[in-house]
Formats: C-alpha cells, structure tokens, sequence
C-alpha cells in the first residue's frame, strides 16, 4: 500500500471513530438524520468549487458552515425542532448543489471515493478528528443535561444556545472528514449506524460512546478489506458493513 | 414575620402573544416554609414556576433574595429514558458541570433515599417513584436554598406519591430547604403547607392554608370561568 493510500485509510478509521461519538449525541438528540441531510448542505459549495478549480472540501466548508449557523439561528429563535429546521434548509442547497456540480464529478462527490492524503492533508485531518473528540467529551456533561431536559440545564447554569452551537460546529467538521470517503449521500451513515449499535449494546453512557466509535472504526477496517478484496467502491461497502453489524447486534439481542 | 423573604411577587404579570396568562400575582416565602399553589389545570401554575426560574419573560417584582441557590423538580421530563443513562450518569453530568464532588452525589442519593445500586441502573429500568427522587437528587445537588416542585406526584402512584411527599417534607426539617410545590393534591396542602397560593389565572387568595382555603373559595378556584378541567396526561384522577 502506498504511504498516501495508508495516510487515507488511517484518517477513515479516525474519523468513523470521532463520528461514533458525535453520532451518540446525535442520537440521543434525536437528530441522527440530521447527518444526511447537513452532507447535502456541502454540496453547492463543493460543486461551486469544482467550477472555479478550488479545493472542493474549502468550498464544502464553507457552505456546511453557513448552513451550520443558520440551523443553529433557527433552532434558536423558532420552535422548530433541529430536524425540521435542517429540513427547511438542505433540500434548496441539494439542488443548488447538483446544478452547480460538473456532471463528471457529481457521482463522487455523492457517494464518496479514496482520495490518496499527502502528508499535510493528512496531518490537517488528525488535527481534526483531535478536536471532533476532544470538544465533544469536554461537552459532554452539558449536552447530557441539555438533552434530557434544557429547563434543568438552564437550572443547572448551562448555556443552552451556546453549547448547541457548539456540537453543531462539531458535528459539521466530521460530516466534513467523512466526506471525502464515503460522499454527501452516505456519510450520513457514519452518524447514525454506529450510534445504534452503540446503543443496542450499551448500559451505562461511557460504554455507549466506546461501542460506538469502535463500531465506527471497525465498518472502516472490515469495509477496506472487503473493498480491496472484492475490487469494490469503498464508500457503499463500509455502510454496508456498518448495517450488518447493527444487524448482528440485533440478532444476538434476541437470541 | 421574623426573617427576610427569599422571594417576594409583588404585581407580577406575564403575557404570552396576546394571551394575558397571570393577572397581578403576589405571595412570599421565607427559609424553611412550604408554599402551596393550587388551582385548576391551565390556572397558569407551571408558567408562574418558570417564571421565577427566568425562563418566561415578565412584568412587574419577582425578587430572590441575593445569591440564591433556586433547585427545579419539572412536572414531565420529555427525555428519552430508552437512552444508554444510569442515575448515576446523570447525577454525575449535573455534578461535574457545576463543580460539585462526586461525594455530593452520593450523599443528595442517600438523603432522598436513592438506594446504591440504583444509582447504577438506567434510567429507563427504574419507576416512575424512582425516577421522580432522581429528579428531586438533581435539584439537590449544589445544595440550593429553595426547591420549586411542579406536580411532583402527576406521573406516580398512591404509594409512591405519599413516599415523595414525605422526601419533600423531609428537606424541610432536615436541610432547612424552603420549598414551593404546585400541587392538586388538598390533603397535602393542610397537612404540609405553611402557606396557599390559590391561582387561577390572578392570584384568589394567599396565606395560611386553615384561614385561607374556605369551601367558597375553593368553589371559586376551580369554577370560575377560565377554570374548566382538562385531563390530558392523567388517566384516572383520585378528587
């Protein structure tokens, strides 16, 4: 395997880690497809950025940003839910998004590829994943307490706005690594699926966590090999690999 | 009266829209007393509870003495009890944001009579009696000077609604804890309460519970025009 090809390998693992956690908050905020459908609001500044010859993840950051801010803006001032609000917002930039997009590149940019990382691509993406993890764990106590009720979070001095901006932020910049491998379409997946297995297995909220991002991390492992060996896209194979684990969690649950 | 109020509601008014939800509310309480509020459902109780909490915008005094320490007991938590969280993780969420210690924790679940391997069960495998002396642990933490309790019984049974009454009355003689409880329930009203809010929309009476609660205005409370009685969360309702 060439250097760049394991810097990319390396940095998926990471990031289906870092998305494991992000994405138990998400679920346990009840946005967990909120990740689809905040991909989507990449994708006009992806295109956008194909067009004028860019990098296409600072195009795709800077929409997701812009989308990220606005959601939060209506989260805070209607009483909207997350979701509907997001709603409100990602089917006008879906299709901003594959207008804009060069046909060529459109299939990619939904369903993701294997991009070879240079050594600062690299670096710039662990430095990511870093602060993915690190801020979520530092806010985890507050967003326990938000999420179970923001009246006894408020009671409690925590500030309710300040801390949804912020795991939005968060949950933005892993929608943003996610991206590059497994496209607007899939890396919705990395939110929601290891979050569910996490839960399907979990008793107490650290077991939670560590589930899921082991969960996340291991769709990637068993997704590569799998792709490798059967000469496959990477992106589909780990989602799929991430459903049937959640199915063998649900099959022993039972059994 | 001897000592300082903690909280004093002089012409207190909150509009939602154009709804004019309460009309000119006044009461006091001081250390260690229990007010009770009662009135109809729609009377404006939970409102008047998020008032003091500064959750609702309002007009007119509701003044805490200074640096108090306010804890809440909501009517209904709309979590998800299904999600991966023992009592302990919880408790220990509150603990760590305010800067409590872990011993805190510990201690509040002993006073409420949370027992050890409780704290170790998730929330969704507990009762609903259980899960309300969770509650009441969560306001304990940070040792506050004044407990609001919002229908702390509404989710509960019989034997687990007198238990809960007893925790409550229980703060008060131990901890010192003044509490204010918004409260259907009459007989804990004369058994428990220093003082009666009598509230339907504005402020009917207010004072001792055995001057104040005179059957007239009772019948005025629960029958006045605005009063009428929905039950939408309780199945059966035992007065």
């Amino acid at each position: 395997m060439a250097t760049n090809e394991l810097y990319s390998l390396i940095l998926a693992i990471l990031t289906a880690g870092a998305a494991g956690v992000v994405g138990s908050f998400a679920l346990m905020k009840k946005m967990s497809l909120a990740g689809d459908v905040v991909a989507h609001l990449a994708l006009p500044g992806l295109g956008a950025a194909l067009l004028w010859k860019i990098n296409p993840l600072v195009g795709a950051a800077a929409t997701l940003l812009l989308g990220t801010l606005l959601i939060w803006q209506l989260e805070k001032r209607s009483s909207l839910q997350t979701d509907t609000s997001i709603g409100v917002i990602f089917t006008a930039a879906l299709a901003v998004g594959a207008l804009l997009t060069p046909k060529e590149e459109l299939i990619e940019a939904l369903f993701g590829g294997f991009a070879k990382l240079s050594l600062f691509g690299f670096s710039l993406g662990v430095l990511g994943v870093f602060a993915i993890v690190a801020t979520t764990l530092a806010l985890r106590n507050r967003l326990i307490l938000n999420i179970f009720s923001p009246e006894l979070a408020k009671s409690a001095g925590v500030s309710v706005h300040l801390t949804n901006l912020i795991y939005l932020l968060v949950f933005a910049l892993t929608i943003l690594l996610g991206l590059q491998f497994l496209g607007a379409i899939l890396v919705g997946a990395l939110i929601i699926v290891p979050a569910a297995i996490g839960r399907e297995l979990a008793k107490t909220f650290p077991q939670f966590l560590t589930i899921s991002a082991i969960a996340g991390a291991l769709s990637v492992v068993l997704g590569y090999a799998i792709s490798q060996i059967y000469g496959l896209d990477l992106g589909p194979v780990v989602v799929a690999v991430s459903a049937a684990l959640f199915g063998i969690t649900l099959f022993r649950k039972k059994s | 009266m001897c000592n300082m109020p903690l909280l004093e509601v002089e012409n207190l008014n909150v509009h939602l829209g154009t709804n004019h939800i309460l009309r000119d509310v006044n009461f006091s309480i001081s250390r260690g007393e229990s007010l009770a509020i009662i009135g109809p459902n729609g009377a404006g109780k939970t409102i008047l509870l998020k008032v003091l909490l500064e959750l609702v915008p309002y007009s007119g005094k509701a003044l805490w003495e200074k640096g108090i320490k306010v804890g809440y007991v909501p009517q209904k938590i709309e979590a998800d009890r299904q999600i991966p969280l023992t009592v302990w993780n919880l408790l220990d969420a509150k603990a760590k944001t305010i800067g409590s210690e872990r011993k805190e924790v510990r201690d509040v679940a002993k006073s409420v009579g949370i027992a050890e391997h409780t704290l170790r069960t998730e929330l969704r495998h507990i009762s609903g009696g259980q899960f309300q002396r969770v509650l009441i642990a969560f306001a304990l933490l940070g040792k506050p000077d004044i407990i609001l309790f919002d229908e702390p019984t509404a989710s509960i049974d019989e034997q687990g609604e007198e238990q809960v009454y007893e925790v409550i009355h229980r703060l008060q003689d131990e901890l010192n804890i003044a509490v204010i409880v918004v409260s259907h329930d009459l007989s804990f009203v004369y058994r428990h309460a220093t003082s009666v809010l009598c509230l339907n929309k504005h402020g009917l009476c207010f004072g001792r519970p055995d001057q104040v609660l005179t059957p007239e205005k009772l019948t005025e409370l629960y029958s006045a025009p605005f009063g009428y009685y929905h039950h939408i969360h309780e199945n059966n309702h035992g007065h």
